[in-house]
């Protein structure tokens, strides 16, 4: 009997799973697949391992205090001689150079000098003597921190940090740091934008959840044409509007109001029109499907009770729509610290976003270390982000008196 | 009707040629005239559509009338806006304050009033216990069961002492049980606290229950003001009638008039002597009301001393444990239920062939029944138009024709 009814439910189970698993496997393949490797790319650091394997199997024994042994000089000449013929040079040097400046050029021209292997014993002197960057202690310092097969480089280094020779964390030389300052902007944009959105969509959402339904379901159209309309035909219509003989400027022009042509795009204004623009529904729906959920009733028992209209709205329907407000705002706010296509079409050089920088490192340099590094430190400040909008709001999400 | 005294302190509410119209088209309020004393508990009754809520919104202040004026304490309120007008509501959802707590909720008129806070609290904390919900004054309204969000609801509109207290059919979201558990309670704290009332209802026995005076509205018209005794005793007109209380209807003819009773034929040919309603003149149709409780059954010949008398046969009977209700076809008015004591032994037998017998000061003639009005009433038109409680699960014998 137990045993009946167990099956019975292990079938039904099964039969449960096997209706999510297309969306259970689209999910694996698509989302959690790509971000579990982006993360492990953040930190994982294997050129260096492959291409020379014995000088970082020399190197592990090595204290990094004074210069390696001769054991690491013979390696590292086999390993380049090796990854001469292979024609692989080029990969470990890449990646070496992202640590330090211009050893590069000292692995390349080492592989290319370096005609025969050296005599047992003097390799190090053979070394030295077609460069003398091999004497150098930070050399081979950075060989050893490159050489994996997991490394905080990449992750520091979108934080502006590094290690130096001694293996402390510090802050890397100033004309390099660039990436706290464009997560700086980054915030600021997805802030103003966010706060933008709010001030523009609290009304409109009021003004939707007030009217009476024929005439809210005409504004809903408004709100949600541009919504379905393609994020790059909106940005390209901004375009047309703002450029420098655009219609906002001759319209300007022709009334009066300017002598010049007014720059209103490539820079950060036209950002925060095109974003505020696109990302503006984000905020008015939750607002819309929280406003409307407050019945009237609360205004006017709050007018009954003496509160005139300002008061009742500041402590009966502001605390209310709250939950709406976090809601839009957070919304908001991750949309915007993601993007990218429209800063880059209306953005000047100095209001690119992060996930540009990302792009330019999936697609231009191929630095997928530092990349996928960016876009692990962007993922965090959104999961953070999606935590404390949990704390905050839905912890004390009020469960309504109303019972209809 | 009950009209001012000379003598009298001024009335509390006046309502003065009141109109209102949504559309500009239908008047939903026609010429309201309305005078609500101090202490009065005073029930706006009627059918939905009837207006009564609009009245009540008016003096609220949620709604401007579109004509008239309204006056409280002597001075015109029309346009002052509701948070100036200190009375105090009571909703129907309660509309308690989701975010803010029972003691917050309850606390909330005082602090827009700027009350200093050991005042406050002193008089939050009497409201509560007026209430009897002291221990819970921390919890929040949907931790709450529905009573006791009206009961919180209540403490709330009368914690900053009203010049008056509205009520939005208070109760019609309760059970029967509590219902009538809260009815006794809100007429407790009216007569305890001298407190002025105006509730609004579409149940009649609420309005019965609670009411010093009610005033019936239907189709925008106060069809009558008057306390719930006269009101069920002698209503105006067949409206009234039929909305509050059971009622069995006969239409006839007057045939005459004399001493305050006419004689009324049927269609039958049958004569029945009833009092004078407003049924206008010798010869006009009229259509005659009687209480289920105020009929008799008699067997065979041995009324023919009572000179209102009907043949009928007593198609079932229905036991209802504190009385049994019995239905009768009379030839040529159709159905006519009669509300006996179940103590009666001898319930009468289904097919049996008996006659009806009531007296005269018992049987109303009024105007005959208007398919309009009736229509608006309870959606039921018919001669025997039982049952005008219209509460959820009511005491409802409704019988259809």
């Amino acid at each position: 009997m137990k045993r009946k009814l167990k099956r019975a439910e292990r079938r039904r189970q099964f039969r449960s799973l096997a209706l999510i698993f297309p969306l259970l496997a689209f999910l694996c393949f698509a989302f959690f697949g790509p971000i579990t490797g982006m993360l492990l790319r953040s930190v994982e650091d294997l050129e260096v391992r492959r291409i020379l394997p014995n000088t970082v199997a020399a190197l592990a024994s090595w204290d990094g205090r004074d210069l390696p042994g001769e054991k690491a000089y013979a390696a590292l000449a086999g390993d380049l001689s090796v990854a001469r013929a292979n024609d692989t040079v080029a990969i470990a040097s890449k990646r070496l150079n992202y640590s330090l400046i211009g050893i590069r050029t000292v692995l390349a021209s080492t592989a290319r000098k370096l005609n025969a292997l050296p005599e047992a014993g003097r390799a190090k002197e053979v070394l030295e003597k077609i460069n003398p960057a091999w004497g150098d202690h930070a050399t081979w310092v950075t060989i050893k921190g490159a050489s994996g097969p997991f490394t905080s480089f990449y992750l520091l280094a979108a934080l502006d940090l590094t290690h130096d020779t001694d293996g402390t964390i510090v802050g890397v030389p100033e004309e390099q740091a660039i990436y706290r300052d464009v997560f700086l902007r980054t915030f600021i944009i997805s802030f103003s934008v966010t706060l933008l959105c709010m001030l523009l969509g609290f009304p409109v959402a009021y003004l939707l959840a007030a009217l009476p339904p024929n005439r809210s379901n005409l504004l809903m159209i408004f709100v949600l044409l541009p919504f379905w309309t393609s994020l790059l035909a909106r940005t390209s219509a901004w375009i047309v509007l703002l450029q420098t003989h655009g219609v906002v400027n001759d319209a300007l022009h022709w009334l009066g109001i300017i002598d010049q042509p007014v720059r209103l795009i490539y820079n950060r204004f036209g950002v925060y029109v095109a974003m505020t623009h696109i990302l503006l529904p984000f905020m008015i729906l939750p607002l819309y499907s929280n406003m409307k959920a407050i019945s009237p009733a609360y205004m006017r028992a709050a007018a009954s009770l003496g509160a005139p209209p300002a008061t009742a709205f500041r402590r009966v329907y502001l605390p209310q729509v709250l939950p709406g407000v976090g809601a839009g705002c957070l919304l908001v706010f991750i949309l915007a610290i993601g993007y990218y296509i429209t800063p880059a079409l209306v953005g000047g050089g100095g209001d690119q976003m992060i996930s540009y920088f990302i792009a330019l490192y999936t697609t231009d340099t191929a630095n997928w270390g530092l990349a996928s590094a960016l876009g692990a430190l962007l993922l965090l400040v959104t999961l953070l982000l999606g935590f404390a909008y949990g704390k905050l709001v839905l912890g004390q999400q009020v469960t309504g008196g109303m019972k209809n | 009707m009950q009209g001012m005294m000379p003598g009298q302190a001024p009335p509390l509410v006046r309502f003065a040629g009141v109109q209102k119209t949504y559309d500009g088209e239908h008047l939903v309020v026609r010429n309201l005239d309305l005078e609500i004393r101090k202490g009065e508990f005073v029930t706006l009754l009627g059918p939905s559509g009837s207006g009564k809520t609009t009245t009540l919104m008016m003096l609220a202040g949620f709604e401007v009338p579109t004509g008239g004026e309204i006056y409280l304490e002597g001075q015109p309120i029309k346009h002052v806006p509701p948070y100036k007008r200190d009375i105090g509501m009571v909703f129907q959802n309660y509309a308690l304050f989701p975010h803010l707590t029972i003691e917050e909720n309850v606390a909330f008129p005082l602090s827009v009033r700027k009350v200093g806070k050991a005042e406050m609290k002193e008089r939050v904390q009497a409201a509560l216990r007026m209430i009897k919900l002291e221990g819970l004054a921390r919890r929040r309204p949907g931790q709450l069961s529905g009573g006791q969000q009206q009961r919180v609801a209540l403490a709330r509109a009368l914690v900053f002492n009203p010049r008056l207290v509205l009520m939005d059919e208070p109760l019609g979201a309760l059970d029967k049980r509590l219902r009538e558990e809260m009815q006794l309670e809100i007429k407790q704290l009216h007569e305890d606290m001298g407190i002025t009332v105006v509730y609004v209802t579409h149940d009649q026995s609420e309005a019965l229950t609670m009411s010093d005076r009610i005033a019936v509205f239907n189709n925008g018209i106060v069809q009558q003001i008057d306390n719930p005794h006269a009101l069920y005793e002698n209503p105006v007109n067949s409206f009234v009638a039929s909305f509050v209380g059971e009622n069995n209807v006969f239409s006839g003819i007057a045939q005459s008039i004399q001493h305050g009773f006419c004689e009324v034929m049927l269609s039958t040919g049958h004569k029945l002597i009833a009092k004078m309603g407003n049924v206008a003149s010798v010869g006009s149709a009229t259509s005659l009301s009687i209480r289920p409780e105020r009929i008799s059954i008699v067997s065979g010949r041995a009324s023919v001393e009572m000179p209102n008398h009907l043949p009928a046969r007593i198609l079932k009977s229905i036991y209802l444990g504190d009385h049994a209700l019995a239905v009768l076809s009379v030839p040529g008015e159709g159905e006519v239920v009669v509300k006996i004591r179940s103590d009666q032994h001898d319930l009468p037998a289904d097919g049996q062939t008996v006659a009806i017998a009531f007296r005269p000061e018992d049987c109303l003639a009024l105007d005959p029944v208007q398919t309009n009005l009736l229509a608006g009433a309870s959606g039921q038109v018919g001669k025997i138009t039982l049952s005008k409680s219209r509460t959820k699960e009511g005491s409802s014998y409704n019988v259809k024709i």
